[in-house]
């Protein structure tokens, strides 16, 4: 087996509350993932659920409280801005909203060479780079003088994407990449993500409120639920026979695109949430 | 006299690519800008254009008349003007250019820094900010003269300092309004170094609204030092427009002319900085629509169009136009909702759904209009009536239920009242009978605690709990016809799973006819007797649910069931299947 190339142990994330010596907000309570080289570990759960805040710890957004973060067995929960430098060859993000994580006033071009400037690549270099990389996003080669604006969400997110894999980094988090985008254009992305892995070997932590979604694109799922992880596993077996009762509900209250399934799915449904409250009430005496 | 700093001409640097061309495309714009560089030309060359030294008297000239020698005439120490005039632009412009740059060199770093860090650099230069605008900029002027001595360029670094809070604050503001959007972040985890993040992307932030700034700065330095010359602040030896002001005003009965050139001048020069600083806001916010009254073109005529009264709600040939008609989204669309009977409208963003539903409440948003077609309730014509025969057809008749809940609330009304008013409105009750409707419903749609909801401010609830009060809002008044716009959307699976549930309940037991607005397939097979497939501001398919699943007759209508990943296996299943580790 592959060493993990990112292991999260015991994590604990807080905010500060607002309001003197209030409690401070506590979104993740003990979290432990591990993503090896080159697989996807979707990261499921409802809003609220802590899954972004562990996607944004792991890349120093969100103030890490306990617990480590170790990559490519270093640990990085406390790492310093200097330290971060150093990791962002490494470790890259694409987010949720394709129409804020671009800066409007900037040209494709512009963003896309900014990651490269870091890493010292000289001009003209840099421009092959770029090139090569709207290339493998798929994107016209005259995108480069465009600004993001002018773009679809689809293809901003192909953008956002070609600057996560700029400095070919070994892990990429993805925050909820294709919640924004149509049908048609979340599946096309999804197929760009899958190729671009098989091709750079690059892992993704995949961090979706989409069962669907994430059963398309990873190799492990893991489930949260109130900042904490309930359930870890085999993509296909955690998408289709869950243990949790959480990930039972989840999984029956996602509608099935077709009238007679769902019909079942849904009876299904009542019949799961009749059951589990008995047990909640039987536990509760 | 030292070398003129050149002005930092306000369309130096274009904040963005556009803005100096809409800038030249606005007439007041233009004008301004013109004066503007002809007021800075005429001081630069100013030894070339004057006709004699400023400070040449000769008795012959004193209060002398307009002449070739003198095009403004003589003072009263019989020196010329014209020329006085323009040495006097010197002193007043690059008086004012060492105010704005003091008051940037203060106010642009502090306010990043601030804006960008917080804390306690924030609490601090902000406390600071506030102590110096409180000071009474003219009285701290006179008295450090005192203490620095009369120099007039030293008064101005003095007073560009006084200034700096301004930009400061602007700066701030702006820096902290998108320290938190995510192309910063991503700018973070690219590994790029603060300075290089202040520089590259807030800079260029805070750019236009600080060349705005500094056009008003510079026409309130000039006046304020022209103040202060006029007092007799500044250096007697030295032409200045407010030195000429105090002189003019000494002769003011003997020749008004003395008074009334510096005075043209200061005017000009002011009003021009203002009017460039008033063109370039409105190019640097041409994108924020100016406020125009909701559906300022009158709706078509009723009537074009035959409309069956069977069905509870028909559509014929519906085309819903924006920008004064010249944009059509919405291209001849014709749709019946039966009495109870869901009806689900299903396609993508920008496919014209939403204006479907939106034009049979008349809640187009400004700038759309219905340009042809016929919408009926119950075979009564709808478009082309009177807004409050609308009002009454609305939440009586027609209930709506938004996509985003929580700002469907106004958060400063207490939940009870909102939906009570509507009841009382419509139904005409009294408010304790109103109040038993209301905590009736709210029990209705499965909230554990109608009396506590009944007395929550919107910001208490969930988005859940929220969606299901809108509900019962929509159902208050026992409408024929509910419009649910995308109601799931916003929420998650689990709780969507909940309230199709609800909406199914309440559709059967009270006989509603439905129209739903949606993008996901799953919903439509889930609630929807009939489904519509839009595409491009057409209806491309119709039928019933389980044909459109089973046998979809349109290309587009196949393409994106196919490309829905619910059937697909997972990616561990495919990557066994191919066994070699790809998918």
């Amino acid at each position: 087996m592959p060493e993990s190339l990112l292991e999260v142990r015991d994590l604990i994330v807080e905010y500060p509350s607002k309001g003197f010596r209030a409690q401070p907000f506590r979104a993740l309570h003990g979290v432990s993932i591990n993503v090896k080289a080159g697989e996807t570990v979707g990261l499921v759960g409802e809003s609220g659920s802590g899954k972004t805040t562990l996607g944004r710890a792991i890349l120093g957004l969100a103030p890490v409280t306990g617990g480590s973060i170790r990559f490519e067995d270093r640990e990085i929960g406390h790492a310093s801005r200097r330290e971060r430098r150093g990791l962002a060859r490494e470790l890259q993000v694409v987010f949720q909203d394709p129409y804020t994580s671009l800066n409007p006033s900037m040209t494709v071009g512009d963003i896309l060479t900014e990651p490269l400037w870091i890493t010292g690549v000289k001009r003209q270099a840099a421009k092959a780079q770029v090139r090569e990389l709207l290339d493998k996003v798929q994107l016209p080669k005259d995108a480069v003088d465009r600004y993001a604006r002018e773009f679809s969400g689809g293809q901003r997110q192909r953008v956002a994407i070609a600057r996560a894999l700029a400095l070919r980094p070994k892990l990429v988090v993805c925050d909820e990449p294709v919640s924004a985008l149509d049908l048609s254009t979340q599946a096309t992305v999804l197929d760009l993500l899958i190729e671009l892995q098989e091709s750079l070997g690059v892992a993704y932590l995949f961090v979706s409120h989409d069962l669907g979604v994430v059963r398309y694109i990873s190799h492990r799922v893991a489930v949260m639920y109130r900042g904490e992880l309930v359930e870890d596993g085999d993509g296909d077996v955690v998408t289709s026979r869950p243990e949790h009762p959480y990930t039972q509900r989840l999984l029956l209250a996602a509608p099935i695109p077709d009238p007679i399934r769902q019909e079942a799915n849904r009876a299904n449904r009542h019949r799961l949430l009749a059951q589990q409250a008995e047990q909640d009430e039987q536990a509760g005496l | 006299m030292s070398q003129l700093v050149p002005i930092p001409a306000p369309t130096a640097v274009p904040a963005r690519r556009g803005v100096i061309s809409k800038v030249v495309h606005d007439p007041l714009g233009v004008i301004s800008l013109v004066a503007l560089l002809l007021i800075v030309l005429a001081t630069v060359l100013a030894a070339v254009l004057a006709p004699q030294d400023p400070a040449r008297s000769s008795l012959d000239d004193i209060f002398a008349p307009i002449s070739a020698a003198h095009p403004l005439g003589g003072d009263s120490a019989g020196r010329d003007l014209l020329s006085r005039l323009l040495y006097g632009a010197q002193v007043s412009l690059l008086g004012a250019t060492i105010a704005l740059l003091a008051s940037l060199v203060i106010g642009l770093p502090a306010g990043l820094i601030a804006g960008y860090y917080g804390r306690t650099f924030d609490s601090v230069s902000s406390w600071a900010s506030n102590l110096l605008q409180a000071l009474p900029a003219i009285i701290v002027l006179l008295a450090l003269r005192t203490v620095f001595g009369p120099s007039i360029w030293t008064s101005m670094v003095i007073f560009g300092v006084i200034l700096a809070p301004g930009a400061y604050r602007l700066v701030r503001a702006t820096v902290s309004g998108v320290r938190n959007e995510l192309y910063i972040d991503a700018a973070l985890v690219s590994g790029l170094s603060d300075t290089r993040i202040i520089a590259r992307h807030m800079l260029r932030v805070v750019r236009g609204p600080l060349i705005m700034h500094s056009a008003m700065v510079l026409a309130i330095c000039i006046n304020i030092q022209a103040g202060l010359e006029f007092l007799g602040f500044g250096d007697p030896q030295t032409a200045s427009w407010g030195s000429m002001l105090n002189e003019g005003f000494l002769n003011i009965f003997q020749a008004p002319q003395m008074l009334f050139w510096p005075g043209l001048a200061l005017f000009l020069t002011s009003a021009a900085l203002a009017l460039v600083a008033s063109s370039l806001r409105d190019a640097l916010q041409a994108g924020a629509a100016k406020p125009v009254r909701r559906r300022s073109v009158k709706a078509p005529p009723a009537g074009n169009g035959a409309v069956p009264s069977d069905a509870l709600l028909s559509v014929r040939d519906l085309r819903v136009a924006y920008s004064g008609g010249s944009v059509e989204v919405v291209h001849g669309v014709s749709l019946d909702v039966a009495h109870g009977e869901v009806v689900g409208l299903v396609g993508e963003s920008g496919s014209g759904k939403t204006q479907v539903a939106l034009s049979v409440l008349d809640l187009l948003p400004t700038g759309g209009q219905v340009t042809s077609g016929a919408i009926a309730l119950a075979g009564e014509p709808l478009l082309g009536r009177s807004a409050s025969f609308l009002r009454t057809v609305r939440g009586h008749r027609i209930g709506y239920i938004p996509q985003e809940p929580l700002s469907n609330l106004d958060p400063s009304f207490r939940i009870g009242n909102q939906l009570s008013e509507v009841v009382r409105v419509h139904l005409g009750l009294s408010r304790a009978a109103a109040r038993d409707r209301v905590l009736d419903l709210l029990a209705r749609v499965g909230i554990p605690d109608p009396a506590r909801t009944y007395r929550a401010f919107p910001h208490e609830i969930s988005g859940g709990m929220a969606q299901r009060v809108l509900i019962a809002g929509a159902v208050s008044c026992d409408p024929e016809l509910l419009i649910a716009d995308e109601p799931t959307t916003a929420l998650d699976v689990t709780v969507q799973a909940d309230i199709l549930d609800l909406l199914r309940d309440l559709q059967q037991e009270k006989g509603l006819g439905v129209l739903f607005v949606t993008h996901d397939f799953g919903v439509v097979a889930d609630i929807c007797d009939r489904v519509l497939v839009m595409r491009q501001g057409e209806i491309v398919e119709d039928g019933p649910a389980e044909a459109i699943f089973d046998t979809p007759q349109h290309d587009y209508t196949r393409s994106l069931l196919g490309s829905m990943l619910d059937g697909r296996p997972a990616r561990l299943a495919r990557v066994k299947a191919t066994g070699d580790g790809r998918a």
